[in-house]
């Protein structure tokens, strides 16, 4: 018998009688202004929101951020936030990117009560590494796209086919030496969020 | 004593470093509360996620052909491992098969339960666990002390020395910031240096055939990144039905660890990165055993969080290396005992019952019933302390008898009155050990209850 029968047999045999689904949470949280609400946690968890009112400001905004005007390196896939200077067309092997000062990254929607932004993985592909190994991470989200909870963040989502998304809640952070927090532990340094419009 | 008991003993001995350790537990603990107290629903959430961890369990096999199905569409790699052994020789095998042999590694219980890195380094693997923590008892030649915060344990002066012999840090700095920036820098080069990036899992999806990390450094991604191959590990219980079903267990899970509203990173994986592979190893090592006792199946449903551990007394007290299990703490006593009744026989009483672990555990698992439990079938198996077992049978036998409990209470009562300190605190009486008897009372509670009747 394969590992795979024995194990599958074995649970079989352990487990208790079916037990039906429960039905889904009636209610939930909500909140009276979401993009506030947003910008307070994505404060908690670390990171800055920015409310801009079109793309032009956008664009200043972006530019004018200092991790953006000091670095030599800067990967864009919202052309209409930073032009970027580091090709990304073409890039097969992800440790090209390692250098990658700012990545300026579109988030598909963000979540109030936590502060994360869902950024899927289908604009990187095989660059997805870019959200990880940057040093500083600036999204872009529409303030309409700010859901107040996962609930609604994870009715949105379809995961249809191969692909990977991530929710990224602020920079990369630790409290693992005497539980004194750390931003920019492997990941990010900072992460801006640009809400526009 | 217990072996708890003995290594606890040997902690608690450092008064001042126990109440350190104390105090920085319960700090995450009160942070805990305040993420709880944000989410109205807290107490619905909880129901719900046990409902659908009870209702998984109960078809686990079927879901875990679903989530194979499904992931294999993918282009995941699914193998099987029965025991600790098997996962090992998986993971060893797709490494040899490309001639892979540097490893970096994110946190992953289900590893150090399987001892994986030092079968790996036998073989000539180079392994660097890159959680900060973990790199740290790593460079230490320690195992974690919590699942969550594994160098809750380690001082910072004491991680200062630590990265000054090996990662050549400056010789007395301590400076968290600092020491995690030089650890950065070092990890940085092994991430881009690594040939293949390992992880855990925190939930996998039946219904879309991906896999869910949590991680608040980025090193699970990182490595699950960069390196052309990821294998991820996972226990058959990681199991959930469907992808909507995240929203309620990601919501209670950073909430329960750590107090935040939300891991830094919570990467979906379905399937390989382009031009990448992706391995799944589904393992078993006892967890079918123990879905098979009625008793205790419901310590499957555990999310890993921790939280129980922040709030255990004696945990809090004790460290987690004291429990010398995997995964230690209330639920670690709880798991030890179904893979091997003999050696952590003495874990379900590393506890004072009080049942705060049961009142934070997201998905309501009634743990400090599951340890009493314990006690019961370890008791009737001959494997607790005979101390215990005979205190037990004597407390049993006085218990059943109102009149010679009457007379053993007062002659208690005069035995505290009348002997002297050197017999009352003889080494039979562990209650003394540490504390002082309370004052013996004039009447036994009958006869006081007696009087305030009349």
């Amino acid at each position: 018998m394969s590992s795979r029968e024995h194990i599958l047999s074995a649970l079989r045999r352990a487990a208790a009688p079916a037990l039906p689904r429960p039905p889904p949470l009636a209610e939930w949280q909500t909140f009276e202004e979401p993009v506030a609400h947003f910008a307070r946690m994505l404060a908690e968890v670390g990171g800055t929101c920015v409310r801009v009112i079109s793309e032009d400001a956008l664009s200043d905004s972006v530019a004018a951020l200092e991790v953006v005007a000091k670095a030599q390196k800067v990967a864009s896939l919202v052309p209409e936030a930073h032009p970027g200077n580091v090709q990304l067309a073409g890039v097969e092997d992800p440790h090209q990117l390692a250098s990658v000062e700012v990545a300026v990254l579109r988030g598909a929607f963000a979540v109030a009560e936590n502060g994360a932004v869902w950024v899927p993985g289908a604009a990187l592909g095989a660059r997805r590494a870019l959200l990880f190994v940057c040093q500083h991470l600036v999204l872009v989200v529409d303030p309409v796209d700010v859901v107040p909870t996962l609930h609604e963040a994870y009715a949105r989502l379809r995961f249809d086919g191969p692909g990977f998304g991530c929710f990224v809640a602020g920079p990369s952070k630790t409290a693992d030496i005497e539980q004194a927090l750390v931003i920019g532990a492997h990941g990010a340094r900072s992460a801006t969020v640009f809400l526009v419009g | 004593m217990t072996p708890h008991a003995q290594r606890a003993a040997a902690y608690v001995a450092d008064t001042a470093r126990m109440h350190w350790h104390d105090k920085a537990l319960w700090h995450v603990r009160q942070k805990r509360d305040a993420a709880v107290a944000s989410v109205p629903e807290w107490e619905a959430l909880r129901t719900q996620a046990a409902a659908l961890k009870a209702h998984t369990l109960s078809r686990l096999a079927e879901y875990l052909e679903e989530f194979e199905r499904n992931a294999t569409k993918l282009g995941v790699v699914v193998h099987w491992a029965v025991d600790a052994e098997e996962h090992n020789a998986v993971v060893l095998g797709i490494l040899k098969e490309r001639g892979l042999v540097r490893l970096v590694k994110s946190k992953s219980m289900l590893t150090e339960e399987c001892h994986l890195n030092g079968f790996l380094e036998k073989h000539g693997v180079d392994v660097i666990d890159t959680d900060l923590g973990e790199r740290i008892v790593q460079l230490a030649q320690e195992t974690p002390s919590h699942i969550v915060l594994p160098a809750i344990h380690k001082k910072k002066e004491e991680i200062g020395e630590l990265f000054h012999e090996h990662l050549h840090t400056e010789s007395g700095a301590s400076d968290p910031k600092y020491l995690t920036e030089a650890a950065r820098g070092h990890l940085r080069e092994r991430f881009l240096a690594a040939d293949v990036g390992l992880t855990g899992v925190n939930f996998a999806i039946a219904e879309t055939g991906g896999f869910v990390v949590c991680t608040n450094e980025g090193n699970a991604d990182l490595g699950a990144s960069l390196p052309r191959v990821h294998i991820a590990a996972m226990g058959v219980e990681k199991l959930i039905p469907r992808a909507e079903d995240l929203a309620v267990f990601v919501r209670l899970l950073a909430r329960s660890a750590t107090g935040q509203p939300v891991t830094s990173y919570t990467s979906h994986f379905h399937g390989p990165r382009p031009g990448g592979e992706l391995h799944l190893v589904i393992v078993d090592n006892g967890r079918s055993a123990l879905l098979a006792s009625a008793t205790h199946r419901r310590a499957l449903a555990c999310i890993r969080c921790g939280a129980c551990m922040n709030t255990c007394p004696v945990f809090r007290r004790s460290g987690g290396h004291s429990y010398g299990a995997t995964v230690p703490g209330p639920i670690g006593s709880v798991l030890a005992p179904s893979g091997d009744g003999r050696r952590y026989a003495g874990l379900p009483f590393a506890s004072s019952l009080c049942g705060s672990c049961t009142d934070v555990c997201p998905v309501k698992i009634d743990l400090h019933h599951q340890l009493l439990l314990w006690r019961q079938e370890l008791g009737a198996e001959g494997l607790t302390p005979l101390g215990k077992r005979l205190a037990a049978r004597v407390g049993s036998f006085v218990l059943q008898r109102p009149r010679l409990y009457r007379l053993v209470g007062w002659l208690a009562r005069a035995a505290m009155r009348l002997l002297p300190r050197a017999l009352l605190y003889l080494p039979l009486n562990a209650w003394g050990r540490q504390r002082e008897l309370p004052p013996a009372p004039a009447r036994s509670f009958r006869a006081q209850f007696r009087k305030a009747l009349k």
